[in-house]
């Protein structure tokens, strides 16, 4: 095991991409020189050249299409849109082609495409770099949305989605960069299936994932010191929707607190809720709580995005209520 | 100067016009075939403008791409997907060319490297960079020809893509088909610059206008463009001013232009110009005329016949090929 940070464990997927299938190319804005607008691809075009680790115009559409086009063609990239807001500018690619050549195309063809962004608020970095569309792009037949939040998972759900036959989004959330985790030194496949325990408990589920694990396990810790074991479930993987594993928890600990940073209405949290309440009503012990973005574009000042974002003690709360509701 | 013809000419000639009967027919029926509601949806039609196709794509390779846009009946078919799977496509049986998924706007066909109907103006462009890409960096000796309206030329992504095919060199032939109407907007009342091979020639793609009513001018242009994109020296363009005769989908009031205007366009139907040159130059003779309309009405009846014959998927099979299921 070594000690790593979650950029680096991206970087180490990538390069292990990059070694291991000659398909495999980097391309997006600053990948190349710049090394990545969050410094994931330093060193690797020095390391791979520019024909692997291609830096493209600010031309979101097009690159993102080039990169389908090229899927199309037998190769395997990789594209980086530097965050999730820029990627509305490539939304069409994504949604009506790459989402869609296979099932129109009668499976004829098929498009190997992963699209990496970085996602998310708390970074004072005002509405139109601090979205969450995790949603949205999780709407999308054709598509698998995945959103690792762990080091470990930085680097082998990047990994396992190179190898898929179909576009993957991967949406890195932009407060995990400098995260630290241990990495196992020969890190074995991870699956992009499944969602994950990340601590067990057995009297409310606490269901999130990306950025806002860290809060609801720092809110289950809380939870324990007053007696209140709260199980985290991280969806990991946000199409196709792992509900089993999300309603075995529940089915056991009979409430549920779902945590997204995205907006509350028509959202993630939305859909999670639904499903419990479609499949495991009669299990539970109090309603499901929501725990979601406030229906705002977030604000740049720092109290004021704190305070449209889920908290740790918003978490607290409502897993209070559910328990206290039993 | 009278010039006998050579076999091979002559044989060229029947093979031109054979093309451009086949799709004009083709069509024909398909308009009886949706007035009959056997076809449905969204139906485009490029009855005027089949010289554009019959004048590019059979200069292409077995290895070469096309990307095309949702009026493609005639790139596919004269791309080499058969008129039975084109026609079944159609009608939605689970014969047609995208398993009757995709309809008129969505013919692919894997065999041929056709990469669809695409029906997202401009959405395209960016995909043929693409396959061009790989054809690049995969050292594969193939060009990925571009079929567009001038529509899309308003849209982001021609530019983008243009920029980027020639920032990278690639093998791209862009055609763009000029019909002077994004359904039913008229170019000059959409762009500042409506010089299309300009636009082109702005980003360092070698661009040229050409008479897409004359299948043999759109055919010189064509094999010219093929030659330097397949020598390496990146994408080209070709403006293709070309007239739809019908409405921009099966029926529109036509209010955007004048009878006058289709009239005098229909005058250049690239069709009967062909022909009465032919015949002037004696490549071709009446007898060719009616065996031409004799076989391409065989083909168009047997196509009809098989998509009529055809099956439906079951619908349990819906969700078929929404994942590729296997790792690769």
């Amino acid at each position: 095991m070594s000690s790593t940070t979650y950029r680096e464990a991206v970087r180490e997927a990538l390069r292990e991409v990059l070694s291991s299938d000659e398909r495999a190319f980097l391309m997006g804005e600053d990948v190349g020189r710049y090394g990545g607008c969050y410094a994931v691809s330093l060193g690797l075009l020095e390391e791979f050249g520019p024909e692997r680790v291609r830096d493209t115009p600010l031309s979101e559409s097009a690159f993102v299409g080039a990169g389908i086009g090229a899927a199309l063609g037998g190769m395997r990239p990789v594209v980086e849109v530097m965050t999730v807001n820029f990627s509305l500018l490539a939304l069409d690619q994504i949604v009506n082609t790459a989402a869609t050549i296979s099932h129109m195309s009668g499976g004829q063809f098929h498009v190997p495409i992963v699209i990496r962004m970085t996602t998310g608020a708390g970074r004072q970095l005002a509405a139109q770099h601090s979205h969450s569309f995790d949603a949205w792009y999780a709407h999308v037949p054709g598509l698998k949305v995945v959103a690792p939040a762990t080091v470990e998972d930085a680097r082998g759900m990047l990994v396992t989605a190179c190898a898929d036959p179909n576009p993957v989004i991967v949406l890195e959330h932009g407060s995990l960069y400098n995260e630290t985790g241990e990495l196992p030194d020969a890190p074995g496949p991870v699956d992009i299936t499944r969602a994950a325990v990340r601590r067990p408990g057995t009297d409310v589920t606490l269901v999130t994932h990306g950025g806002s694990l860290g809060k609801a396990l720092a809110a289950a810790d809380e939870l324990s010191a007053d007696g209140i074991e709260a199980e985290v479930v991280d969806l990991r993987v946000l199409r196709p929707l792992d509900g089993e594993t999300v309603l075995r928890s529940v089915t056991t600990t009979h409430r549920a607190v779902v945590i997204d940073e995205g907006w509350r209405s028509v959202g993630l949290s939305a859909e999670v809720a639904a499903r419990i309440a479609e499949e495991a009503f009669w299990d539970l012990d109090a309603p499901v709580e929501r725990v979601a973005g406030l229906e705002v574009p977030v604000p740049y000042a720092r109290h004021l995005e704190e305070a449209v974002l889920p908290q740790v003690a918003d978490i607290v709360a409502a897993a209070r209520r559910t328990v206290h509701r039993g | 100067m009278t010039v006998t013809p050579s076999a091979e000419d002559r044989e060229h000639a029947l093979e031109l016009l054979r093309a451009m009967v086949l799709v004009r027919r083709f069509e024909e029926r398909c308009v009886e075939l949706y007035s009959a509601t056997e076809i449905r949806g969204f139906l485009h039609l490029s009855i005027g403008q089949e010289a554009v196709a019959a004048g590019i794509l059979p200069l292409l390779g077995r290895d070469d791409a096309v990307v095309a846009t949702y009026r493609e009946h005639a790139h596919a078919i004269l791309r080499g997907v058969s008129t039975r799977a084109v026609m079944a496509e159609l009608m939605g049986r689970a014969e047609g060319c995208s398993g009757g998924r995709g309809g008129s706007m969505h013919l692919f066909d894997a065999g041929t490297h056709f990469y669809g109907g695409n029906a997202i103006v401009g959405g395209g462009l960016p995909l043929a960079v693409g396959l061009a890409l790989a054809d690049a960096m995969q050292g594969r000796d193939r060009v990925t020809a571009c079929f567009f309206g001038e529509g899309a030329v308003a849209e982001g992504e021609f530019h983008e893509s243009l920029n980027l095919a020639a920032l990278w060199d690639l093998p791209v032939l862009f055609c763009c088909e000029n019909n002077l109407y994004a359904m039913g907007t008229a170019l000059s009342r959409s762009e500042s610059e409506t010089d299309v091979a300009l636009k082109a020639a702005s980003y360092q793609v070698a661009a040229w206008p050409v008479d897409g009513m004359d299948v043999l001018a759109v055919e010189r242009a064509a094999r010219h463009a093929l030659t330097a994109v397949r020598a390496g020296g990146g994408p080209c363009l070709l403006e293709l001013r070309t007239y739809r005769f019908r409405a921009h989908s099966m029926y529109d009031p036509e209010r955007y232009r004048s009878k006058e205007e289709v009239d005098r366009w229909r005058e250049r139907d690239p069709i009967p110009a062909f022909t009465s040159l032919a015949l002037e130059r004696g490549l071709l003779d009446e007898d060719d005329l009616a065996s031409v309309e004799a076989d391409v009405a065989e083909e168009v009846d047997d196509a009809v016949a098989f998509a009529r014959a055809g099956t439906d998927e079951p619908v349990d099979e819906v969700l078929r090929h929404v994942y590729r299921g296997d790792t690769t």
